[in-house]
């Protein structure tokens, strides 16, 4: 028992104070939400060329980047020679709008997150599920860590529960893989109504770096509507939180 | 040809120095083999014309030296899996890849449902049962109720007692080795970085080895010093999370409080290195793509003291207490004859105490220079499992801060990749936190992957967790898995 509290006086008070205090500090080479440049871009289209996912389109000289199909791999940033696009440290990349994912020139404006229905009914308290559906583990274990006491997600009044009849909605990740499909929607209907989806990562929200294979669907949208948007690969777990807390505007 | 042909770990061979046997030849081989101390890393069929190739990749360690050797079949061949229980699940792999039917094998059924585009037979199988009086049978998944991947358990149960316990999975389907065939392309490292997210360095470490010896480069000192620190890092995150984690499951809060938050720490510390937690963008064929340089490497070794330090407290409280002990000692033993028999890798193997470890059984790059010795402990049950994550966290620790004080200069990359040889096979076993990761690619006559096999260590294990699960409670089963916490996206690809 005196060792239990020594080591506990060791450990200390280690909950974040970030909404209320600074925000947690993001890593070298850390690639947040892209920044476009439009005047410097010539339109060579080499940045589209290296996306292994497809996220980039240049038409009339203008980029266009969909931070819902980015995996965040930086390569189109290396690849410009004009420096059009830089990936930025700004985690709050999260969006209810699938269209406000697109960043284009000129446009660096932390998309719109919050539902007024959705605060009204579960700005208090909001109890999820979570499904992974062919997720890799790093998108659940970046989930899983809000529940830490580092983050302390209870604290907001939000709750992963084990059962989708005590949720309010559910939180998805992975691409939805075919196999998981009949699962997820079981799920889904077992979610008592009015109910919320939240898909996180980029396989949530577009299939990512499986949007179009034959083994998987291309996100979330395909199968039950979506609430709320968290792109990333796997999202940084302040980019989740962010997205959470945005929803609900606490 | 007489004899296997042999290789390195990392290394490659054209496909006209394997022996093509006759499928009796390459079963008595096989079976030879393993009574010598062979292990089979890799077991798979890869097309040959109209034709499948049965090529087997088995690890010697007593010689650090992987041998391949192959034989054409066509409809069946008779199965192994009868007399070499540890090809069970290769062979149902076989017949799921490519329909060729091991003859005799005990319970051939789907290993990931490949085909279930009717999502209504997903998971159908015939599952085993027991019949007789007040016996039941518990149905778990494929979504559970923690924050976890999804996969099917089947519990045969009288009483608390559970007799058989069957896991079928694929759920996680997500055809990344198909994917990587006609590759290497944009995308292929990026299906390997995800193909098990928790294990990006691991993986992507050995898909990194595999293009590089098929372009004949090697990534510069430098990086493979970093690649080293990165998997370390990996280890020890996923020990201190999974070492949390058990805690949790006996309700053991302290520690499971702690390790929690010190998991973070250490993902954050690899986040240093690439910006990225689990590693992402780190490892690239032909080195690494980030450099550290002195002032980041001193914050590295500062901030893994600090964590290490309270993970040595919170961890050390679990070895001090009774109730912890109770819990974790003769709870899913599994006996080492048990071990060798059905190939375990990993954590789960030293815990049976067998010496099984890539780093000191087949090393390569920074683990030739500096050697971290295999942790073991001799009784198998999740007591064994725990205390070998332990050891290997204090070691993993040294390792990364002997390795941080003394980088070698020079690049970091070895410049660009030329093109892969074609017509050669190459074989990578890297030592993963969970254990052997293993990939094997095949070049077609262009250069191009005709066949990448990837081997997750949670292939070899789940048949592992299923036993160590007889005769014990059915309340025992979160501890039990959590003692092994395998991969179902890695099993399932």
């Amino acid at each position: 028992m005196l060792k239990v509290s020594k080591v506990r006086l060791q450990q200390g008070y280690r909950t974040m104070k970030w909404p209320d205090g600074p925000a947690p500090e993001m890593p070298p080479h850390f690639t947040g939400r892209p920044v476009i440049s439009g005047d410097c871009c010539n339109g060579c289209g080499d940045c589209a060329k290296v996306c292994p996912t497809g996220a980039i389109a240049v038409a009339d000289g203008k980029i266009s980047l969909d931070t819902g199909l980015c995996i965040f791999c930086g390569k189109c940033e290396k690849a410009c020679s004009k420096d059009a696009i830089k990936f930025g440290n700004d985690f709050r990349l999260a969006s209810a709008k699938r269209e406000d994912l697109v960043v284009q020139p000129g446009n660096d404006m932390t998309p719109n997150a919050y539902s007024e229905a959705i605060h009204k009914l579960f700005g208090r308290s909001l109890k999820l599920r979570q499904v992974s559906a062919g997720g890799c583990n790093a998108c659940e274990a970046d989930t899983n860590v809000l529940g830490t006491l580092a983050w302390d997600l209870g604290r907001f009044g939000i709750q992963f529960v084990a059962s989708p009849r005590h949720a309010d909605g559910i939180l998805v990740t992975g691409p939805v893989s075919k196999n998981m499909e009949l699962a997820l929607k079981k799920t889904y209907e077992a979610v008592p109504a009015p109910k919320i989806v939240i898909a996180v990562g980029a396989c949530a929200v577009s299939g990512g770096i499986y949007c179009g294979q034959k083994e998987t669907h291309k996100g979330v949208p395909e199968i039950i509507p979506v609430d709320l948007f968290v792109p990333g690969c796997p999202p940084h777990p302040a980019t989740i939180l962010d997205g959470l807390l945005r929803l609900l505007r606490k | 040809m007489s004899g296997p042909a042999v290789i390195r770990n990392g290394g490659k061979l054209p496909l006209s120095q394997i022996p093509v046997l006759t499928v009796s030849d390459f079963r008595r081989d096989i079976l030879d083999s393993v009574s010598k101390g062979a292990r089979i890393s890799a077991l798979f069929g890869s097309p040959t014309g109209e034709n499948i190739r049965l090529i087997a990749v088995l690890a010697w360690r007593d010689t650090g030296s992987i041998s391949v050797l192959s034989a054409p079949v066509q409809k069946s061949y008779p199965a192994l899996t009868p007399d070499c229980p540890q090809a069970h699940l290769f062979e149902r792999e076989i017949f799921e890849q490519w329909h060729v039917m091991p003859e005799g094998h005990p319970w051939l059924k789907p290993v990931r449902f490949p085909d279930s585009e009717k999502t209504s037979d997903m998971g159908v199988t015939n599952f085993f049962q027991i019949e007789g009086e007040e016996i039941h049978e518990v149905a778990v998944g494929p979504v559970h109720a923690g924050i976890i991947e999804p996969g099917h358990f089947r519990f045969q149960c009288h009483g608390e007692t559970v007799h058989h316990l069957e896991i079928s999975l694929g759920y996680q389907h997500r055809g990344v080795e198909r994917s990587l065939v006609n590759g290497p392309n944009s995308k292929s490292l990026h299906f390997i970085e995800t193909l098990a997210g928790d294990t990006t360095v691991g993986h992507a470490t050995a898909f990194s080895r595999i293009v590089e010896s098929l372009a004949g480069i090697r990534a510069p000192a430098r990086a493979q010093v970093i690649r080293g620190i990165a998997l370390e890092l990996e280890r020890m995150a996923n020990h201190i999370g999974d070492l949390g984690a058990l805690a949790g499951d006996i309700g053991y809060l302290p520690t499971m409080s702690y390790c929690g938050r010190i998991r973070g720490d250490l993902l954050n510390l690899t986040a240093m290195l690439c910006g990225n937690r689990f590693g992402r963008r780190l490892v690239v064929p032909g080195g690494v793509g980030y450099d550290i340089d002195s002032e980041n490497a001193d914050k590295i070794a500062a901030r893994l003291k600090s964590a290490f330090r309270d993970a040595e407290s919170a961890i050390g409280l679990l070895w001090e207490t009774p109730s912890v002990l109770a819990r974790f000692e003769n709870t899913g033993a599994l006996s080492r004859e048990t071990a060798v028999k059905i190939g375990l890798v990993g954590v789960a193997a030293r815990a049976c105490g067998l010496q099984r470890d890539v780093r000191s059984d087949f090393p390569y790059g920074i683990f030739l220079l500096s050697h971290i010795p295999a942790a073991t402990w001799e009784s198998g049950d999740v007591f064994a499992r725990a205390f070998v994550r332990w050891q290997e966290l204090q070691r993993s620790y040294k390792f990364i801060l002997e390795q941080l004080a003394a980088l070698p200069d020079g690049a970091v990359r070895a410049g660009e990749n030329p093109p892969i040889a074609s017509g050669h096979l190459a074989v990578a076993l890297v030592e993963g936190w969970r254990g052997e990761i293993c990939h094997v690619a095949i070049t077609n006559n262009e250069g191009r992957f005709l066949t990448c096999k990837v081997v997750d260590p949670s292939f070899h294990n789940w048949f592992g967790l299923a036993l160590a699960l007889r005769g014990q409670q059915i309340s025992d089963f979160p501890l039990c898995n959590k003692s092994f916490n395998l991969s179902y996206c890695g099993h399932d690809l």
